[in-house]
């Protein structure tokens, strides 16, 4: 009965802000929405016994492409209301498509059976008494280490990517060159004089 | 009792609207970027509960996966947007079209 109640009220939810993002007007809202749709699609997986992808929702869209977006678009100096002035216009076709896209889909779910699935047939069938963060540990730790591995290689170009196209080189700063510190030698670097009794120290061609 | 058609139908209802957020939403990117992570998010609903109802572990560890992939793409999507502001001021996807590289 609570799971009958909790899948209804997480669906809801899921929905309806799922609606707010990409019906409110100003984006830092759409964000929020997206949050509290990301929360509750967790919930979903929660009732489904998924407890790590779950989480791993929380944690990685929430905690990071959430706060992405967010950034960014507080970080942008953007106009927002001049960016819906098509809202209305577009209205019609993209709810259209929507529509046929929804009856198609509703209709091939209901047309949708199990058939002549062989359940033996299983690639990696449910583990009885394993919780599910170990099972899934056991699955991907051995049989999917490759694409567990091709996973954090897309993880590490992304982030490569994403640092190479926003990065760019600041005048007026001083980096530290290591390059030019370590070709520097002695004899560049210090100076012996003879200096004259009673005269200042003259500092001209010193690099301070 | 809830089956696997009502998490089917509530993945098909957040696909759907993500694709619409794409349509009505055509100037401004980063809805469109978040429409996007919606679609995702159906995707991955879906493959939760194939996985639950078969029985079979395989849903989850992909999953895991497509979240991986969405997560890069916004990182990218997000990074690309940044440059496009600051060489336009302006990020209406109108005017993508006059990149030329």
């Amino acid at each position: 009965m609570i799971q009958v109640f909790a899948f209804y009220l997480f669906a809801t939810i899921v929905v309806a802000s799922a609606a707010m993002v990409i019906f409110a007007r100003n984006p830092v809202h759409s964000v929020l929405w997206l949050i509290l749709a990301f929360f509750n699609a967790a919930g979903l997986m929660v009732l489904l016994s998924a407890e790590f992808v779950a989480m791993l929702l929380v944690i990685v869209y929430v905690g990071a492409v959430a706060v992405l977006f967010l950034f960014v678009v507080m970080m942008l100096d953007i106009d927002f209301a001049q960016l819906r002035a098509g809202f209305v216009s577009y209205f019609p076709l993209g709810g259209a498509i929507a529509m046929v896209l929804l009856v198609e889909l509703i209709l091939g779910i209901g047309a949708w059976q199990a058939g002549s699935l062989n359940l033996a047939q299983r690639t990696a069938p449910l583990p009885e008494a394993t919780p599910n963060i170990e099972a899934i540990g056991q699955l991907l730790y051995t049989r999917y280490i490759f694409l567990f591995e091709a996973a954090g290689l897309i993880l590490l170009v992304a982030m490569i990517g994403a640092i190479v196209l926003t990065h760019r080189a600041r005048g007026g700063t001083r980096p530290q060159n290591i390059d030019k510190q370590n070709r520097r030698r002695p004899e560049e670097a210090v100076r012996n004089v003879n200096q004259p009794v009673g005269q200042g120290v003259d500092l001209g061609g010193v690099e301070l | 009792m809830i089956g696997l058609a009502h998490y089917l139908v509530v993945s098909a209802i957040l696909f759907v609207l993500g694709v619409l957020g794409i349509f009505i939403n055509r100037k401004n990117v980063i809805v469109i970027l978040m429409a996007i992570e919606l679609i995702l998010l159906a995707v991955n609903i879906n493959l939760v509960a194939f996985s639950a109802f078969l029985g079979d572990l395989v849903g989850q560890v992909f999953s895991m996966f497509v979240l991986t992939v969405a997560a890069g793409e916004a990182a990218i999507g997000l990074a690309i947007l940044v440059i496009y502001f600051r060489a336009r001021g302006t990020i209406a996807v109108d005017d993508v079209n006059r990149m030329k590289g």
